[in-house]
């Protein structure tokens, strides 16, 4: 150790003398994310310590409020993961909730009014061919939408902003502003509920499963970086690693394990009132959790998330080297509309109806996810599994002002506000401090 | 100097308009293996829009492009690449958002069997063009927006080498640079230029044009004031090409 101020430190050769900033380095954590899990359990514990000291009792880290956070955070996380790659490239998509109400019409059309005819009732193709048809009807909007900014040089918050309105507007036309129930047996399960998930062994083997995949990460990028000669992370910081998404893992699959199916349907299925059967994770967890994980390796893995993240750094320099980004463009805007088109699949399902209100200011919370989550509106910066955390954060507020007794719509708009707004004066003042 | 055999680049009467002004009228200039031709000309003279038309960011109105004397078509800059002609924009063209390597890889990337980026490799390689270029380069995992002007220009120009450029522009490389760093580029220069590259210089400097270049190639308002052997000149010559826009006396 020298007395060289630590700005002209050259790069990897001192060791911090602060542990925690120690531990930071060595794991090569994200110091960001921490940051942002630590807001979200200080926001879950500051909402059930509320609960128990003003209401006499806690419910927020209760198993069965943690499982209904999660479902309702699918719809928003899935969206969210899209708006990344949007707002990656400077720009933005105003139309996601009016994707999401059009495309649940059509699904709920389709699957209630149009298949039944020719294929029978309760046909087993049917909620296939309802989730394609959402998708592919998704994904055409957003082309659409793609192509009239990328092709045609209108701004996306204007196309956008019309895309708002149209599609809100088309959804009420298609069914006359009817709302269409109950939806396919099958397709219904995708939104969740006690049936909608895959109990106590299958959430174990998905919890297992992942454990798999973390070690295999960290196995072979070690290898990668000793092939190539780089400084490889100290054992016990792999070993830190390991034991922490290991354990995040197995304790999630716990608190969902924990929570029995609720007396009424357990009545209802004809079965012994004391059984206990857990849930386990819920459909539109899972669909979260793979949509997460494919658009992660698309934004890190892929020459189209390169491509992303050069559009958003310098798009003039991202043209020069021979990158199409009109094309690119266009694609983003396709699969932000398939991403709408799977939480409409989620919404609907889990509502059990197709309504014309279906998905309505989703937008706002979508796009706040992605900014809360750290993806930066000047462009180039943003992750996939901050939205995601970025829209647990902002489900966790809205949640918890019902459970400690201020459900009244003003009062949670409020906080969700003042939310938004510090997160992101937070994040301000974070990036100027590591620059 | 007079030079045998098949220019390596030729640009044949090429014009660009834009909105109705002619920004580049009827110019013809050439590039030999090995040769380096300054482009020189006030700001506005039309050398960039020129220069733009080979590394396929524009595409010329009127006139035809030679490599190795046959005529090709470069109508984006994934042509312009594919021709062995390697660009270093004076913006330097870097996306500040990610690292050295994925700039330097950046349309071209690596990719392992499956088809996904491979990082380890590209960095890899970055580290080996980067220990050539400049020794001192150590921020392979930082974006670049955290470089010096030096160590952005060092990446851009790595881009350019990396790819093994047989056509190299250069559109004003040492103007953001300190003494040592120009010192840097111009041996560069003269190391590419015996490989047996041609490179296209566009400069504001004299003395770099006078020490750097073979000949220079003078624009003024969009037009070719004319094309000098600079050994044969004196920089008052060329100079008086560029703010009078007059041929030397003794040049025909």
């Amino acid at each position: 150790m020298t007395n060289t101020p630590p700005t002209h430190a050259p790069q990897g050769t001192e060791a911090p003398v602060n542990p925690i900033a120690r531990f930071v380095r060595a794991t090569e954590l994200d110091t960001r994310m921490l940051g942002m899990v630590g807001a979200l359990l200080l926001i879950w514990i500051g909402f059930h310590v509320y609960g128990a000291l003003m209401n006499g009792g806690g419910v927020f880290l209760t198993p069965r409020n943690l499982w209904n956070l999660s479902v309702q955070t699918s719809m928003t996380g899935i969206m969210a993961t899209g708006m990344v790659l949007i707002i990656i490239t400077r720009n933005i998509d105003l139309s996601v909730g009016s994707i999401v109400g059009v495309t649940g019409m059509v699904m709920g059309l389709l699957q209630v009014e149009f298949l039944p005819q020719y294929l029978g009732l309760g046909h087993p193709a049917i909620w296939v061919v309802t989730v394609v048809a959402g998708l592919l009807a998704g994904t055409a909007i957003g082309a659409l939408h793609g192509w009239l900014i990328a092709y045609r040089g209108i701004p996306s918050f204007i196309v956008t902003l019309g895309g708002l309105m149209v599609w809100r507007g088309m959804a009420f036309l298609s069914a006359d502003g009817r709302t269409i129930s109950p939806v396919d047996e099958t397709f219904a399960l995708l939104g969740g509920g006690p049936s909608g998930s895959i109990g106590a062994a299958g959430s174990w083997a998905v919890g297992l499963l992942g454990c798999a995949a973390v070690l295999w990460i960290l196995r072979s990028g070690r290898i990668a970086r000793r092939t190539h000669g780089f400084a490889l992370r100290p054992m016990w910081a792999e070993y830190t690693l390991a034991a922490l998404g290991c354990g995040s893992l197995i304790g999630a699959v716990l608190v969902v394990n924990a929570y029995p199916w609720p007396k009424g349907i357990l009545k209802q299925q004809n079965l012994p009132e004391d059984a206990f059967i857990a849930h386990g994770f819920a459909y539109p967890v899972l669909i979260l959790a793979v949509v997460g994980i494919l658009m992660t390796i698309l934004m890190t893995r892929t020459r189209f998330g390169r491509y992303v993240f050069a559009i958003g750094g310098n798009p003039e320099a991202a043209a020069l080297s021979g990158i199409n980004t009109r094309w690119v463009t266009l694609k983003i805007f396709a699969l932000m509309g398939m991403l709408s088109g799977i939480a409409a699949v989620v919404a609907s399902a889990r509502l059990n109806s197709a309504t014309n209100a279906l998905g309505d200011l989703d937008e706002l919370y979508v796009i706040a996810s992605a900014v809360v989550g750290g993806t930066s509106l000047a462009g180039g910066v943003g992750t996939i599994y901050g939205a995601i955390i970025g829209a647990l954060v902002m489900q966790s507020l809205q949640t918890g002002m019902v459970l400690i007794g201020f459900g009244d719509g003003s009062y949670r708009k409020i906080v969700v506000g003042v939310a938004l707004v510090l997160a992101v004066y937070l994040d301000n003042l974070y990036r100027k401090k590591t620059k | 100097m007079a030079h045998s055999g098949t220019p390596l680049v030729e640009m044949r009467d090429i014009s660009i308009s834009f909105g109705g002004i002619k920004a580049v009228n009827h110019v013809t200039i050439d590039l030999h293996p090995g040769e380096v031709v300054g482009l020189l000309g006030h700001n506005g003279a039309g050398k960039s829009t020129l220069i733009k038309c080979l590394s396929g960011a524009y595409q010329a109105d009127q006139g035809d492009i030679l490599i190795n004397g046959e005529k090709v078509q470069i109508k984006s800059p994934r042509d312009a690449r594919a021709q062995n002609i390697e660009t270093i924009y004076q913006t330097l063209a870097l996306a500040d958002n990610l690292d050295a390597a994925s700039n330097l890889f950046l349309g071209r990337e690596l990719v392992t069997p499956l088809g996904f980026v491979d990082d380890s490799k590209m960095e890899s390689e970055a580290r080996k063009i980067m220990a050539r270029l400049n020794p001192n380069f150590r921020k392979f995992n930082v974006p670049v927006s955290a470089l010096s002007g030096g160590q952005r220009q060092s990446v851009a120009i790595a881009r350019a080498v990396y790819f093994n450029a047989k056509i190299l522009i250069m559109d004003e490389p040492t103007a953001a640079l300190g003494p040592h760093e120009t010192q840097m580029v111009s041996e560069l220069i003269q190391e590419l230029k015996a490989q047996g590259l041609g490179i296209f210089l566009i400069e504001h400097d004299i003395h770099n044009v006078m020490k750097l270049c073979d000949r220079a190639s003078v624009m003024k308002n969009g037009q070719l004031v004319g094309t000098v052997n600079v050994n044969e000149v004196t920089d008052e010559d060329i100079l008086g090409m560029i703010i009078m826009g007059k041929q030397p006396a003794k040049v025909a």
